[in-house]
């Protein structure tokens, strides 16, 4: 016990009395290990950015995607469809899954009624695809038991309504002879610069209040005559997202597309996940900065191996005296090799603290295009890794100079 | 029993043109403990050798080296160390003060080798025995402000701190003018003696060597008891003291010649 302190604390004091040289040691470590572990953390931030980007425009790992085409024209719309869903949910215990259905509604606008694009989904949308309004809120389940629609609307939607914002609670009628006035509560970013306007609502509440062609007809208002565009829109099933354990993807896609084919007699039903791999970009990248830190911490090492070395030479007298104090070869070689550790330990807190400092306070995020829902929190693994390679570097750049140590002669040294 | 028992030591070297440097030849010694003993010789007769030898730091090429009836060449070299620190403490002609180190700290040194209540109390041991050798005031200080003198004593102080067995001294005076040199070696004796260690001192300093109890001459390799009288003049095997300063002792040291005069001790 005493052994272990003592070798600390003179290592320690070894540190405290050589500060200029163990600060121009190791600044080069510090810089490494600033380098590597910010590295590692804007590494981890693009994964993760990356990785959001593509859960909003396929959602997360794995979401399978259900869906459904008539095989010819004398395929009857299945009408099971929506049970088949939800046994789905019950059978394989699926937490969070979601309809999807693109339609075109008429919605009375200040000018005039106009056929906008509606997107009926379920709640769960929002976590799968991390659907973030810039204003207002997603749905939620009590949505679904409301007694009038409720609309989440892009803002090229809102400018359409001639408002600024959602602080009047906005609503709008929706739905052709028999318009249903729906309410607006939340607002999403464009898609894209010059979006048109679109909306989303809840497929219940949609097929409930409007009607699977948009006429409103289940609040009253008469059904399209046969033929029509708006009649045959109706062939068609709402795609089903499902976010399923990675694990079983395989298994779960045979039997959900047995399953869904059982409900719809005369469709094609396709199931496709969206595990596709992160591609070799990110494994590109997660090397490329594995190597970069790998190189800056070389260098930084091999500086501290040279001022270790010169160092050693400069203290073979002390080692010597030390030597006569009782100072076991054990121990010297120990106490050579701790202070190179504990200089770059404290090195490594010193780059680790700066490369905090410098990730917290660039705007990582926004360079990745965009804001990061999930920001990580400054990657543990990134500092872990950089305090361990400073570790390393340390007891690497301290077992050359250790080993010089131990091979002085106490007598020459005494006499040197 | 002795502390420190050497019988029939030799210590060579094989040097680079491949012949042996007998650097030590059967040398005989004992030290019982609290005994103060000096070796006098010229450079390049195997003092230090000799001292190393005592010390732990070298070991004899053939005869035996008994630490209180242990033939050291049973001990592994842990343990050679660890007595070295615990059991022996030197004191060089340069002082070995570690640099960029207060007097408080080098003293402290040698107690971050000791182990229970001495490591953990080490501070105030460190401060005590400053204390005691009269430079309670100068523990902050680095050795570089301090005189030679004074180096010295937080020398003595170091190795003394652990309470060793045995103090060996190289030189102790080597470095230091003639009053300062006494005061050190009165400062040495009265610590050696108040604390019961044994004192193996090399000089080649005669009045150094006059104060111990039993005097050695050592010449090519060879150990020889010898008397010196502190007081006046001395005597024995070794023929001859000057007293002026030009150098002229250690070269005449060993060699036959007159007999000192009456005021002959060396400065």
């Amino acid at each position: 016990m005493t052994g272990i302190v003592g070798a600390i604390v003179e290592a320690w004091d070894e540190l405290r009395i050589h500060k200029l040289r163990v600060l121009l040691a190791l600044i080069g470590v510090a810089c490494a290990v600033t380098a590597i572990t910010s590295v590692t953390a804007v590494i981890a931030m693009l994964k993760q950015a990356t990785q959001e980007q593509n859960d909003k425009q396929s959602g997360r790992q794995v979401t399978l995607m259900v869906s459904a085409y008539p095989m010819d024209q004398s395929a009857a719309t299945p009408t099971t469809w929506d049970d088949a869903f939800t046994n789905l949910l019950d059978r394989y215990s699926i937490t969070y899954a979601s309809r999807d259905e693109w339609i075109q509604a008429p919605v009375r606008l200040p000018d005039g009624k106009r056929s906008v694009q509606v997107r009926t989904v379920d709640v769960d949308l929002g976590t799968i695809d991390r659907i973030v309004p810039a204003e207002g809120r997603w749905f939620a389940e009590v949505d679904e038991s409301a007694y009038a629609p409720t609309l989440v609307v892009n803002k090229a939607f809102l400018t359409a309504l001639g408002l600024p914002d959602l602080s009047t609670h906005p609503t709008v009628e929706v739905g052709d002879q028999a318009p249903v006035t729906a309410s607006i509560i939340g607002v999403l970013n464009d898609d894209w610069p010059g979006a048109d306007p679109a909306v989303m609502v809840l497929y219940d509440q949609y097929h409930r209040w409007i009607g699977d062609d948009g006429s409103g007809i289940r609040s009253g208002g008469a059904a399209p005559a046969a033929g029509t565009a708006a009649a045959n829109m109706a062939m068609q099933v709402p795609t089903v997202y499902l976010w399923v354990p990675a694990d079983q993807v395989h298994a779960l896609k045979r039997q959900i597309a047995q399953d869904m084919q059982a409900a719809t007699p005369g469709w094609q039903v396709d199931v496709q996940g969206n595990n596709h791999g992160d591609g070799g970009l990110g494994r590109a990248t997660t090397y490329a900065g594995i190597g970069i830190g790998g190189l800056a911490l070389l260098l930084g090492g091999l500086g501290l191996v040279n001022i270790a070395l010169v160092t050693v030479r400069y203290r073979i007298r002390e080692i010597g005296i030390r030597r006569s104090f009782g100072a076991t070869s054990g121990r010297v070689f120990f106490g050579v090799l701790l202070e190179s550790v504990v200089a770059t330990f404290v090195a490594g807190l010193v780059g680790v603290t700066l490369a905090v400092a410098i990730i917290k306070n660039i705007p990582v995020d926004t360079l990745f295009g965009g804001g990061i829902q999930d920001m990580p929190p400054f990657p543990v693994s990134a500092a872990v890794i950089g305090m361990l390679c400073a570790t390393a570097v340390g007891a690497l750049a301290g077992v050359i100079p250790a080993s010089v140590a131990v091979r002085v002669k106490v007598i020459d040294a005494i006499r040197y | 029993m002795s502390l420190l028992e050497l019988t029939d030591v030799t210590r060579s070297v094989r040097l680079p043109d491949d012949r042996m440097l007998h650097i030590l030849r059967g040398v005989t010694v004992s030290v019982g403990a609290g005994e103060h003993v000096a070796v006098v010789g010229r450079s390049g007769t195997g003092k230090s050798t000799l001292l190393n030898i005592l010390g732990l730091l070298d070991a004899p090429t053939t005869g035996e080296y008994l630490l209180e009836g242990v033939p050291i060449g049973r001990l592994s070299n842990g343990t050679r160390t660890r007595r070295r620190g615990r059991d022996f403490g030197f004191v060089f002609q340069q002082f070995n003060l570690l640099p960029g180190r207060t007097a408080l700290e080098n003293v402290t040194a040698p107690l971050l080798y000791a182990r229970g209540k001495q490591f953990w109390n080490r501070t105030r041991l460190a401060q005590q025995m400053l204390e005691r050798v009269g430079l309670g005031d100068r523990v902050d200080t680095m050795p570089d402000k301090l005189s030679g003198g004074e180096q010295q004593r937080v020398a003595i102080a170091r190795a003394l701190v652990r309470g060793p067995r045995v103090i060996l001294a190289d030189e102790p005076t080597g470095a230091l003018d003639v009053e300062t040199g006494g005061a050190v070696m009165d400062l040495l004796d009265e610590i050696a003696s108040q604390t019961g260690a044994a004192l193996v001192t090399i000089t080649h300093d005669l009045a150094v060597a006059a104060r111990a109890e039993r005097q050695y001459r050592l010449a090519d390799g060879v150990l020889v008891p010898i008397q010196l009288d502190a007081q006046t003049d001395w005597v024995g095997d070794v023929p001859t003291l000057v007293a002026d300063r030009s150098g002229a002792t250690e070269r005449r040291l060993l060699e036959p010649g007159p007999r000192l005069p009456e005021n002959g001790l060396l400065a």
